[in-house]
């Protein structure tokens, strides 16, 4: 299978952050989640990939060229939200449409029409007057009207209601029948677009934890409850974090198979939501 | 085709959907021959990872419930009579072992147990 986009030992320094050893691909014709808690390093990546920042050592190719030499190629090709959209303050979103729409050798005025008509988004009105859910929303409405073959979209969903939200799903989930179409998107509340992701990458610290299937993920990591005494004595098999309160603990496992085997009769063990691990992975308490 | 997703259940979507088409199938609400949405479609539609319908329908076709033609689309397979005869006892079979372990569990024998059955059985005509 071919990849849309592919990133191969990245890394970037920062005083008191660094992106280390990031590596992981986004095969042609699905959705990729960035997820992980604020800080962790999600907006670095795309900055990378979008060629804002420069990077210490590594290498991204998009559409199988170099993000660098092939900048402009590419970069027609991709529909880009940033997590705090900027565009001109001090001029209407008309005027800022015919100023960026010459960019796009593909750009679709009807489809644009038709998406500001949806978003509820007042043509004449000036950027800067807009609420941030508004220039969130102008933003996607630029990014999907040009045929874009691949998103990449930084916390979509912040500052937006869960009724725009929820469009944006679904806008989202009609993209992706054609199997031409690749979304990367970063968020660090993972309920929003869990539903439709087909990868997920999970970086913490400026590194990767996971980067695989959703379902295998899914399938693989549960939460085990059980009692405090026999947590201390027996352990829980592919233990990645826990949470103790007074009654019990709550554990993360990454091997849910192992996991429900050594249940104990008085045991749970449920499915871990994308929410589940990131809490126990940042928050829970670990061993050793 | 209906297809209800509960984000409650302990059952992994594709699962789910696996399990309520093969209902669909063996109740001949989809007929042999029919035509089933694209995967992309089917996800669009559920709003789910195209991941998740492929492999629903994977599984699917594994227990040759459906078949995939090349450029065409995927299909409700010609069922062979005898071995949808035997998938349909096999349902019951194991809904009706379960009965039975927990019957010999309570202490209820073979008799009491007949005699429940025929009366569950003629409640229902």
């Amino acid at each position: 299978m071919d990849s849309v986009l592919e990133i191969k030992r990245l890394r970037k320094e920062y005083k008191g952050f660094t992106l280390n050893d990031v590596s992981f691909s986004l095969p042609e014709g699905f959705i990729m989640g960035l997820i992980g808690p604020n800080g962790a390093g999600k907006t670095t990546i795309i900055k990378l990939v979008m060629n804002l920042i420069r990077r210490n050592a590594g290498e991204i190719k998009v559409f199988g060229l170099d993000n660098i030499r092939s900048e402009a190629e590419i970069k027609a090709r991709i529909g880009f939200v940033y997590d705090n959209p900027f565009f001109y303050d001090d001029i209407s979103l008309k005027s800022l449409k015919s100023a960026i729409a010459p960019f796009y050798p593909k750009w679709d005025e009807r489809l644009f029409q038709k998406l500001m008509e949806e978003f509820d988004l007042p043509l004449k009105k000036k950027f800067k007057t807009l609420s941030h859910g508004m220039k969130m929303k102008f933003a996607l409405a630029i990014a999907m009207s040009h045929d874009a073959d691949l998103l990449i979209l930084d916390e979509p969903t912040a500052g937006l209601d869960p009724v725009f939200r929820i469009e944006l799903l679904d806008r989202l989930a009609a993209l992706m029948e054609n199997e031409r179409k690749s979304v990367l998107f970063s968020t660090h509340i993972t309920t929003d677009l869990e539903r439709i992701a087909d990868y997920i990458t999970f970086i913490k610290d400026g590194e990767i934890v996971f980067t695989a299937a959703k379902d295998e993920i899914l399938e693989n990591w549960a939460v085990v409850k059980t009692g405090g005494d026999r947590f201390e004595s027996d352990g829980v098999p592919g233990l990645r974090g826990y949470r103790r309160s007074e009654y019990g603990v709550e554990a993360l496992t990454s091997d849910a198979g192992a996991a429900r085997q050594a249940l104990s009769r008085d045991d749970v063990l449920e499915r871990a939501s994308l929410e589940d691990i990131m809490f126990f992975m940042s928050k829970g308490e670990r061993h050793g | 085709m209906k297809i209800i997703i509960s984000n409650s259940s302990n059952l992994p979507i594709y699962e789910q959907i696996a399990r309520q088409i093969k209902n669909q199938i063996m109740s001949g609400e989809l007929r042999e021959g029919e035509p089933l949405p694209s995967i992309r479609k089917l996800a669009h539609e559920l709003q789910i990872s195209v991941i998740t319908t492929k492999r629903a329908y994977d599984d699917l076709e594994r227990e040759g419930f459906l078949d995939t033609v090349g450029g065409k689309g995927t299909f409700v397979s010609v069922q062979n009579k005898d071995l949808m005869r035997e998938k349909k006892m096999k349902i019951v079979e194991d809904k009706l072992n379960e009965a039975v372990s927990q019957a010999k569990m309570l202490g209820i024998d073979l008799e009491a147990l007949k005699v429940m059955l025929s009366l569950l059985f003629r409640e229902d005509e």
